[in-house]
C-alpha cells in the first residue's frame, strides 16, 4: 500500500507573507526600534554571560564592564567559574560549579535527565494514543470529554498539590523520581488538544482504504497516522522537554533528599544559601542551565516556532 | 467509512474510551480525585500527623479574618492586572513591529522570544543581578540620566534598590514579566499573519489612515487569538510563584510584597503546621477565582470578539 503524504496543515511559521503593515513605519523607523528592542531584551542574557567570565572582584565594578580585565585572563577564568579544580584528593581547591562539592551540579544533571527520558517518553506514548482516540474514533459522548480534557488545562497546579503529596505519600513515593514522570505516561489536555489538530489535518480518505485494505484501527493508528505526525510529535516531545528542564514547583514538593534535587531545584540552592554565594558563580550556574535549552532551541527552531503558532491559532 | 466509524455505537464507545483510557485513568488518579480529596480536607482540620478533624465551613470563615490571605489576593490581582495588561498591549505591538518582511528580521523576533526560553529559577537569579540596587545593570544604566536630573534640579534622585525596597518590588515583577513576553508575540504574529490581504486594501479603498484601520480591522481580526491569550495569561499570572519565591529566599520579600497566592497556598500546606486542611481551603478558593476570571473574560469577550463565520 502507497500512501501520499498529505499537505502539511497551513501554519504560518516565521511567515514570509509581505503584509499591508508593512507601509505603516518607514523602514529606517522599523529598524531603528526592532534593534533598540532587540538589544533590551537581550542584554540581561549578554550581562549572565558577561559576569559568568569575570573574577569574582570584577563583579563589582563601577560602572559596569563587559569583559574581564585583562581579556586575556577570560579562558582560565571562565575555565575556574564554571569547572573549578579539586586536587587529588578530591578536596576544592577553585570552587566552580561543575565540582562544587555541596551543590551537586553533575547529580541535578544526571537526575533531570532521567525524569525528562521517563517523562517525555510516556507523554508522547500516551498522548499520541489518547489523541487518536479523539480524532479518528467516533464514539457517542466524545465532544462533552474533549471538552472535560480541555477544560482541564485550565487547572492550576498548586490547587491539586497538596492532596496529590498526600497520594504520593500513601504510595511511598514521596522522596523518589517517581511522582515527576509518573504522571507524563497519563497524556495531558494541551498535548492531545495539539496532537488532535494535526490529525485532523490529515485526510480520513487515507483511513478508508486502509480499512478497505482490512487494516484495523490499531493498524491505520500505527502505518498511516504515526508516521505521518513525526514533526507533531516532535513539537510535544521538545515542549515536554522544556517544562521538565524548566519545572521548579512540582520537584520543590516532591522530592525531599538534596540528592534528588533537578538542576531547577539545584540552582536554587546558590540562591538560598545566602550571600554565600558569589554572583560570578551564580551566573555561570545559571548559564549552565540556560545553555542547553538554548542549543536546543536553535537546532529545533523550525518545529519550535510552529507548535506555538498552533497553540494559539486555533485556541 | 473507515475502522473508526463502523459498528454499533456501543462497540464504537467501547474502542473509543480504550484509546483514551491512559488520559481518563490519570484523569481520574491525578487530577479529580485530588480535587475531591482536597475538597474534603478543605473542611477539615488537618495536619497530616493526625487524622482529619471535620471543621464544617470553618477553614473558608477563617480565610476572610486572615490579614495575609487578603495580602496575598491584593499582591496577586495587582500582579495579574499590571502583568496581563501591560504584556498584551506590549506583545501586540512587538508582533505588528515585527510583522514585516524585511532582511534580518528572522533575528529581531529571535531575540524577543528567547527570553522566554529561560528556566525560570535561572531567569530570577539573572534578574536578581540586574536589580541589584548597588552594582545592578539596570541602575548602572539608570545613573547618568539621574546625573544629568539632580545636576539641573539640585535634588539626589538614585536608583531604587529594586528587591530590598517593598514599595519598588511589585513594578520590579512586572517588569521582568514584560521581558518574557515572547510566546504571546509569537502567537500574534501568526494571527496578523492571517488576516486576510484584501481586508487591508478594501480598508485603503475606504480611505482609512493607519491608526484606524489597526484599531477597526487589525484588532477585531486577531481579537480571537487576543481572548485566548488573556485567558492563558490570567491563569499564569494567578499562579506566580518560581520567580517571586527564589528571588525572596522562599520568604516573600520585605514586608510580604512579594508574597503571592501559591507561595502562601504551599507555606501552609508543608510549612505552617502543616495545615493542610486549611491549604486545601486556599486551593478551591483559587481554583474559583481562575474560574471566574475565564468565565469573566468569555462574558466581556461576547461584545468585543469578533469571530469570522
Amino acid at each position: 500500500m502507497t500512501v501520499q503524504r498529505p499537505a502539511q496543515p497551513r501554519i504560518p511559521l516565521w511567515p514570509r507573507k509581505r503584509s499591508a503593515a508593512e507601509t505603516a513605519l518607514p523602514r529606517w523607523v522599523a529598524y531603528t526600534l526592532l534593534t533598540v528592542v532587540s538589544v533590551v531584551y537581550i542584554l540581561p542574557l549578554i550581562w549572565m554571560l558577561s559576569t559568568s567570565f569575570k573574577p569574582e572582584n570584577q563583579t563589582q565594578t563601577n560602572p559596569p564592564t563587559w569583559l574581564p580585565d585583562p581579556v586575556s585572563i577570560l579562558p582560565q577564568q571562565a575555565y575556574e567559574n564554571y569547572v573549578g579544580t579539586v586536587d587529588e584528593q578530591g578536596r576544592t581547591e577553585i570552587r566552580g560549579v561543575w565540582t562544587d562539592p555541596v551543590i551537586d551540579f553533575p547529580l541535578y544533571l544526571r537526575n533531570t535527565l532521567i525524569v525528562a527520558a521517563l517523562s517525555v517518553t510516556g507523554m508522547v506514548i500516551s498522548s499520541a494514543v489518547v489523541a487518536f482516540g479523539f480524532a479518528r474514533i467516533k464514539w457517542p459522548g466524545r465532544g462533552i470529554t474533549f471538552a472535560v480534557v480541555l477544560s482541564t488545562m485550565m487547572i492550576p497546579f498548586p490547587v491539586i498539590m497538596a492532596p496529590l503529596f498526600l497520594i504520593f505519600r500513601s504510595l511511598d513515593w514521596i522522596g523518589t523520581l517517581l511522582p515527576l514522570w509518573v504522571p507524563a505516561w497519563f497524556a495531558n489536555g494541551f498535548n492531545i488538544f495539539l496532537l488532535r489538530q494535526f490529525y485532523m489535518s490529515i485526510p480520513k480518505e487515507l483511513d478508508e482504504a486502509a480499512t478497505i485494505d482490512g487494516c484495523s484501527q490499531f493498524g491505520i493508528f500505527w502505518r498511516i497516522i504515526l508516521p505521518l505526525s513525526k514533526p507533531a510529535l516532535a513539537v510535544v516531545a521538545l515542549f515536554h522537554f522544556m517544562f521538565v528542564w524548566n519545572d521548579f514547583l512540582g520537584p520543590l514538593v516532591f522530592l525531599t533528599h538534596q540528592e534528588d534535587f533537578t538542576l531547577a531545584l539545584g540552582l536554587q540552592l546558590y540562591q538560598s544559601q545566602a550571600g554565600a554565594t558569589p554572583w560570578n558563580l551564580l551566573m555561570a550556574a545559571s548559564t549552565m542551565v540556560v545553555a542547553p535549552v538554548l542549543l536546543l532551541f536553535f537546532l529545533t527552531q523550525r518545529t519550535f516556532v510552529k507548535g506555538i503558532a498552533t497553540e494559539g491559532i486555533k485556541g | 467509512m473507515s475502522a473508526g466509524e463502523t459498528g454499533s455505537p456501543s462497540r464504537r464507545l467501547f474502542s473509543g474510551l480504550a484509546w483514551i483510557s491512559p488520559w481518563l485513568v490519570g484523569f481520574l488518579v491525578f487530577l479529580a480525585f485530588p480535587l475531591l480529596l482536597s475538597f474534603r480536607y478543605s473542611l477539615t482540620d488537618y495536619s497530616i500527623l493526625e487524622s482529619p478533624l471535620p471543621i464544617g465551613l470553618e477553614n473558608y470563615r477563617q480565610l476572610l479574618d486572615d490579614p495575609t490571605f487578603w495580602k496575598v489576593m491584593w499582591n496577586t490581582a495587582v500582579y495579574a492586572i499590571f502583568t496581563v495588561g501591560l504584556g498584551t498591549v506590549l506583545a501586540i505591538l512587538l508582533a505588528s513591529l515585527l510583522n514585516r518582511d524585511i532582511p534580518g528580521i528572522g533575528i529581531f523576533r529571535t531575540a524577543i522570544f528567547v527570553p522566554t526560553l529561560v528556566p525560570l529559577v535561572a531567569a530570577a537569579m539573572v534578574w536578581m543581578w540586574l536589580f541589584n540596587g548597588e552594582l545592578g545593570l539596570i541602575n548602572a544604566g539608570l545613573r547618568p540620566l539621574f546625573t544629568v536630573v539632580n545636576a539641573a534640579l539640585g535634588t539626589d534622585f538614585r536608583g531604587p534598590a529594586w528587591l530590598e525596597e517593598a514599595a519598588w518590588n511589585m513594578p520590579a515583577l512586572v517588569i521582568m514579566s514584560l521581558w518574557m513576553v515572547g510566546r504571546a508575540v509569537v502567537i500574534y504574529l501568526a494571527a496578523l499573519q492571517g488576516v486576510p490581504q484584501d481586508m487591508y486594501e478594501a480598508s485603503a479603498i475606504d480611505g482609512m489612515g493607519r491608526a484606524r484601520r489597526f484599531w477597526h480591522v487589525t484588532l477585531p481580526m486577531i481579537s480571537p487569538v487576543i481572548l485566548f491569550n488573556v485567558i492563558i495569561a490570567i491563569i499564569d499570572a494567578w499562579q506566580v510563584f518560581a520567580v517571586p519565591y527564589v528571588m525572596t529566599r522562599g520568604i516573600g520579600g520585605p514586608e510580604k510584597a512579594m508574597y503571592f497566592y501559591s507561595h502562601y497556598l504551599y507555606d501552609n500546606a508543608f510549612l505552617f503546621g502543616p495545615r493542610m486542611g486549611y491549604a486545601c481551603a486556599l486551593a478551591w478558593v483559587q481554583l474559583a477565582i481562575v474560574l471566574c476570571l475565564t468565565g469573566l473574560t468569555f462574558w466581556v469577550s461576547r461584545r468585543y470578539v469578533f469571530y469570522r463565520s
